[in-house]
């Protein structure tokens, strides 16, 4: 067996420095050894998107990455978007929206959305739908997910349309 | 009337939105160990050895289990217990658990389980419902009284065989449809360990916690009385986590633990291969009509897979029977049903229970006879549709304001369907679109022979607001919000001012499980009566501190109770300090009203059969097909419902959306394929769910009924939006390419198969 490494990496905005076996998977690492459990397993092999975090911005499945891959990057999980006390708008659009049912698809579909919004303030319905197409959701139909991220996209832009 | 969002958002949807609800899977104690199975992989074969030496010697292997090891019955099942917790001598399906594995980590737990060897003797296996029922075929339980035929039932009306005769009009079909996944995000998981009192307590995700004591009681032979489930918000169910998943497994794992936690956590390819699934069935159908389209005579017959055990297939069975006729008045019926031993996944509860199945083939059958009536298939529906006094197709007499006519007429006038031909006219180049419609109706509730109760509890804590203690799981069909907003209106309250204590056997009082589109009807009629104990009580509390000897005069405003006549007040939080505990606390239950004359049918059904209160549904879907590469994209998917008053719009909305997605993958994208008893596709890489992209704008229609037993007017909704879009995608590809459509999903090479003439 190879031995532990450390990875140093940003999480949420804080350093984090942690030992850990290299081949350990990112969402592991997260949810079991740093305490955010945010972050899903659906399916622990790509499809489903439950785990997506943000790394250096972009929305990755943190089933599929292993520890080491973390070091010197900046990590976001949904914890790390908002809390219930002061949520990103995305989080308070999905939840004013009707978007979350069983809510286990959720932390990752906010990733994803918040992916898109950063780098397109401004999406049509299509755009939002083409960018959680990674993310399964066995129960809303979408409708109400495109919805929040619509309202989000303009709670962002300042509540302009 | 499209249905306006309503301003309160479920109160748990913004803790899941930001990532700090905790599912069950989140639950880590420090310390846990991990337990997994070691399934089977033969769908049928005898035991003859099972090898754990080189697993046991693994470093951090705490325990390997074998049959030999389960205390108790060793047989699990709701209400027909024939389902091995560890396979002995036998397996079943490729999904039966042989052994179990405890480790220190997940790691040393996968090692263990590669390295036992299971010694098999390949058997020959059956495969087919309906060849397993043909002398010969190989028995699935060897020695049992009726072979491989786990039941049969009928149920009939008034003389169908000689009611055909007179019929100007019959047509008959065949018509089969798949198992399919239930696809839920969160796999089955649970922690459990064991308590110094010798008692088992666990944190699992299940739809039936009160039940489960019962069924891991029986199966291991434990007291089930001295076991405790918890049941956090559930990541999913739709009907795959009501019935042991994980339940006896991480108990009997627990029985070996000392003490310690102990955790399992199935993955996504073992929930495929071990979970439940929405039973394939066939099913023919003769429906005779009058040249007026006038609906004589239906005579039926189905058959259901049900896998190697009977889970909740015979109740599956018989809402199938009971809904065969579909929302239709039909004088004269027969109905039978069969289900079948096989070796194939074990067939269970999913949203829409038998009824998803009956449903197609009815709307198929109706679609045959508009044709050769060469009536317009949506007049032929509401020609027929069930109304107040009409008796269904199991005799029993629709006697609550039935919706299915103002579901119809609420779809054909949306656009989908009124403007269609322009619509159809439309269409670009190489593609050919069609539209079709459905109706459905949906029993709720448990139906005669099983009380379907609950009991609520509710308590003014000593700072004067109010806990409610939750019964029913809410695996994501809101009941638990609903539970709140429902309190909060009957005691004048702010909703903030109400916690929500999830279910848990040691703290709630019993109910039944989260299923049948019964909870917020049956939990929430038992919350209400709590209520208005609660309402009472605190009114004559509050009259010792305002010395009103008129209790009835006071009035519950929030935070306090008022005395309008002198202006006096008392806060709440004065009345729950004052209060003993025992005083700050309300009970009190409901068992759902049962049909009170069942008609003299369907004597095979002892439970559930038949019911007394359904909701309604009619479905418009439009599709377009690609006539280069066969391709069906649904365009639109307009369904609306009937179920009671509308008490929370976003909930039904969001309700028949996701329903209706469930049934737009079942119609056009879902193959479970299985060859000899194995999954083909075993995992979301290739079983196909609906993705955003597969999906438009799903619409909801409400139209506003009321249910005067239901709490607030409302009846149960969470599985009539299910059954529109398989029949009503299967219409409009008829009418967009001919294509005669007699099972789903409906693949691309049928639409090219059709577009080329040649017969399905």
């Amino acid at each position: 067996m190879r031995e532990d490494i450390t990875v140093t990496f940003t999480l949420n905005g804080a350093q984090v420095s942690i030992e850990t076996s290299p081949g350990r998977r990112v969402l592991d690492l997260l949810r079991e050894d740093l305490g955010l459990p945010a972050a899903k397993e659906g399916c622990g092999s790509g499809e489903c998107g439950a785990c997506a975090i943000l790394v250096d911005g972009v929305a990755r499945l943190s089933c599929l990455m292993l520890a080491a891959q973390l070091e010197g990057r900046e990590v976001v999980t949904a914890e790390g978007l908002g809390t219930c006390e002061n949520p990103h708008p995305i989080q308070a659009a999905f939840a004013a929206s009707g978007a979350v049912q069983c809510g286990y698809c959720t932390p990752g579909m906010t990733v994803a959305a918040s992916e898109l919004l950063a780098r397109n303030p401004s999406p049509d319905r299509c755009e939002v739908r083409e960018a959680v197409s990674g993310n399964l959701c066995r129960c809303t139909g979408y409708v109400k997910i495109v919805d929040a991220v619509m309202d989000a996209a303009e709670a962002m832009r300042g509540g302009d349309s | 009337m499209t249905l306006a969002p309503s301003s309160i958002p479920h109160r748990d949807s913004l803790s899941k939105a930001v990532g700090a609800e905790r599912f069950s899977t989140d639950f880590s104690p420090p310390g846990c160990l991990w337990a997994g199975a070691r399934r089977a992989g033969e769908p049928h074969a005898r035991i003859k050895a099972v090898h754990t030496a080189e697993a046991r010697a693994v470093e951090g292997v705490t325990a390997v289990l074998t049959g030999a090891d389960v205390p108790g019955s060793n047989l699990q099942g709701i209400i027909h217990k024939d389902q091995p917790v560890l396979a002995t001598d036998t397996v079943r399906h490729a999904g039966d658990a042989v052994a179990l594995v405890v480790a220190e980590s997940r790691e040393a737990l996968a090692r263990a389980l590669s390295r036992i060897r299971i010694e098999l003797e390949p058997l020959p296996g059956v495969f087919d419902p309906e060849l397993a029922l043909k002398p010969g075929a190989p028995l699935v339980h060897p020695g049992r009284e009726g072979g491989n035929l786990l039941s049969r039932g009928l149920v009939e009306k008034g003389d169908a065989p000689g009611a055909f005769a007179g019929c100007d009009v019959v047509v008959e079909g065949r018509y089969e449809t798949p198992m399919q996944e239930h696809a839920f995000l969160e796999p089955p998981n649970g922690t459990a360990r064991t308590t110094p009192g010798g008692g088992v307590e666990m944190v699992v995700s299940t739809q039936a916690p009160f039940r489960d004591r019962f069924e891991i009681g029986h199966a291991l032979g434990l007291d089930p009385m001295r076991i405790r489930v918890r049941a956090p918000y559930l990541g999913g169910g739709f009907g795959g986590k009501d019935g042991a998943t994980v339940q006896c497994l991480l108990a009997l794992a627990a029985l070996h633990c000392g003490g310690r936690w102990v955790k399992m956590c199935w993955s996504r390819e073992e929930t495929f291969l071990a979970g439940y699934k929405r039973h394939a069935a066939r099913m023919r159908v003769r429906l005779g009509a009058a040249r007026d389209g006038e609906l004589k005579a239906l005579d039926c017959s189905m058959h259901f897979d049900s896998g190697p055990y009977a889970h909740l297939t015979v109740e599956i069975m018989a809402l199938a029977l009971e809904h065969a006729g579909g929302p239709y008045s039909i004088p004269h019926t027969r109905i039978e049903g069969f289900c079948a031993y096989t070796n194939n996944p074990v067939g269970g509860a999913f949203r829409g229970f038998g009824v998803v199945q009956a449903s197609f083939a009815i709307e198929r059958s109706m679609d045959a006879l508009a044709a050769r009536l060469g009536m317009d298939p949506g007049e032929l529906r509401l020609k027929n549709a069930l109304r107040m006094g009409d008796a269904n197709c199991a005799g029993v007499a629709v006697e609550s304001p039935s919706g299915v006519t103002q579901c119809l007429e609420a779809v054909m006038a949306h656009p989908a369907w009124a403007e269609r031909a322009a619509w159809k006219a439309g269409a670009p180049a190489f593609k050919h679109r069609g539209v079709g419609i459905a109706a459905s109706l949906n029993a709720m509730g448990y139906g005669r022979g099983l009380p379907d109760s609950a009991a609520a509890k509710l308590e003014l804590t000593r700072a004067g607001t109010f806990r409610i203690f939750n019964s029913v799981p809410d695996m994501g069909q809101g009941n638990a919000a609903a539970f709140v907003r429902m309190a909060a209106t009957a005691l004048n309250q702010d909703p903030a001012v109400f916690e929500l204590v999830q279910p848990d056997t040691r703290l709630c009082l019993p109910a039944g499980s989260s299923s049948a589109s019964r909870t917020t009807y049956t939990y929430g009629n038992a919350l209400l009566k709590a209520c208005e104990a609660m309402h009472a009580k605190l009114k004559a509390r509050a009259a010792l501190f305002l010395l009103a000897d008129e209790p009835d005069r006071l009035r519950l405003a929030p935070g306090a109770v008022v005395d309008e006549a002198t202006g006096r007040s008392v806060p709440l939080s004065m009345i729950g300090a004052m209060l003993s505990r025992d005083d700050r606390i309300c009970v009190d239950q409901f068992a759902m009203p049962v049909v009170e004359n069942p008609p003299d049918t369907g004597k095979e059904f002892r439970l559930g059969f038949p019911h007394r209160y359904f909701s309604h549904g009619a479905c418009v879907c439009a599709v377009e097909a690609d006539e280069l590469t066969g391709q069906v994209e649904l365009k639109s998917c307009v369904t609306a419902v009937e179920c009671g008053r509308v008490f929370d719009a976003l909930g039904v909305e969001r309700q028949i959306q996701g329903a209706a997605a469930q049934g737009a993958g079942f119609a056009l994208l879902e193959n479970l394929a299985v060859d000899g008893g194995r999954i083909l596709a075993g995992g979301l890489d290739t079983y196909l769910i609906p993705t955003s992209l597969d999906l438009p704008g799903l619409e909801c229609l409400a139209v506003d009924g009321d249910e005067p037993t239901g709490p607030h007017g409302l009846k149960g909704m969470g599985e009539v939006g299910v059954h529109g879009p398989a029949p009503a995608v299967a219409q409009a590809l008829q009418d967009a390419v001919g294509l005669a459509v007699r099972r789903v999903p409906v693949e691309p090479e049928d639409v090219l198969r059709a577009l080329r003439g040649e017969k399905a």
